[in-house]
């Protein structure tokens, strides 16, 4: 069995509708084809990032639990290994990776909120543009700082 | 018109584990820890001294030979890895719509999760931080070899 994440978890309660159409009939939401659930704005960039980023840290994590093993295999290799991390190339891989997991972070909090807080949903927008504010204040405090060590300054 | 009564004390329907659910909370729970051991992990390895410069074989065992920063990689590697493997399950469940396929890419995430814990596990925990016959300006400075 292979439950969509877009499925209910409660069967039953949903009807028989799709999601779009009931919400359609419930709050008379501006018709749109139905089946479709990608609805534009904030909500729907802040998942298709959320879920880029992740897909990007799970692949990182499984490369770095992989080259960190060599700290048990020899000194010398995994040196060898982590020089290739302090290249210019790399270097601006490791800004990018920190950027990733920044916004998943911040934006894993804000889904957090809306699931739990009572008016974390009515707040999503708001919220989002908070993530990218704070996302932006780390990304400033952590880029220079980073690209001094790797260009060397 | 005729109305049925189940028989009484007939066992209840069997309630099962709802593990979607349960894995729905893990992604929350979990999410939370991560953020404070990944933006520690961050800052201790690539913001803090010489950030990524400073990242060689004396940096980790300096680390590891300390039972707090073993513990707390392994909280990290498990956290990290069944969040995102979890997480990986449910894309794949969104997109890979034939049964086969889907089984067997589950199947595929499932074990090297499983893999990649056991070897990560056991890196932390049977580490050396002064392995003998490694030349003495790569060991961290506490080594006797030093
Ligand atoms: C830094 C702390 C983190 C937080 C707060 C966080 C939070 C979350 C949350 C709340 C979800 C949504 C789960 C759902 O909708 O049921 C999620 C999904 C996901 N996370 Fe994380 N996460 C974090 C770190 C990570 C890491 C380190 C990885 C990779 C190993 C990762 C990979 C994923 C993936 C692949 C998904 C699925 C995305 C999707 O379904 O669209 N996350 N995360």
């Amino acid at each position: 069995m292979s439950l969509k994440s877009t499925d209910s978890l409660t069967p039953g309660a949903s009807g028989g509708l799709p999601p779009t159409q009931k919400a359609g009939k419930r709050f008379s939401m501006p018709k749109r084809p139905a089946g479709t659930v990608y609805r534009g704005r904030e909500g729907m960039w802040s998942w298709v990032l959320h879920r880029i980023t992740g897909v990007a840290i799970y692949f990182f994590l499984l490369v770095h639990i992989l080259d960190t093993a060599l700290v048990r295999v020899s000194p010398e290799g995994y040196n060898a290994v982590m020089s290739t991390y302090k290249n210019p190339i790399m270097g601006l891989g490791e800004l990018a990776l920190v950027a990733a997991i920044g916004f998943h972070a911040l934006n894993g909090l804000r889904i957090i909120l809306i699931d739990f807080w009572s008016v974390g949903t009515r707040n999503q927008r708001l919220m989002f543009w908070i993530v990218i504010a704070l996302w932006a204040v780390l990304m400033l405090g952590f880029a220079p700082r980073h690209l001094m060590h790797i260009f060397g300054g | 018109m005729t109305a049925t009564l189940d028989a009484p004390r007939s066992k209840p329907a069997p309630r099962r584990t709802n593990w979607e659910k349960w894995g729905w909370i893990y992604m929350r729970a979990s999410g939370v820890v991560l953020v404070v051991l990944i933006f520690g992990h961050l800052f201790v390895n690539l913001y803090a001294g010489e950030g990524v410069k400073a990242i060689d074989f004396g940096f980790v065992a300096g680390k590891w030979a300390s039972p707090f920063w073993q513990w707390y990689d392994a909280a990290l590697l498990w956290l990290a890895l069944i969040h995102g493997s979890n997480g990986m399950r449910t894309i794949v469940n969104d997109y890979s719509t034939g049964p086969r396929l889907n089984t067997w890419l589950k199947r595929a995430i499932f074990v090297s999760t499983v893999l990649l814990i056991l070897l990560g596990t056991l890196v932390i925990f049977t580490f050396d931080p002064c392995p003998t016959g490694t030349a003495a300006d790569l060991l961290p400075s506490f080594c006797a070899a030093r």
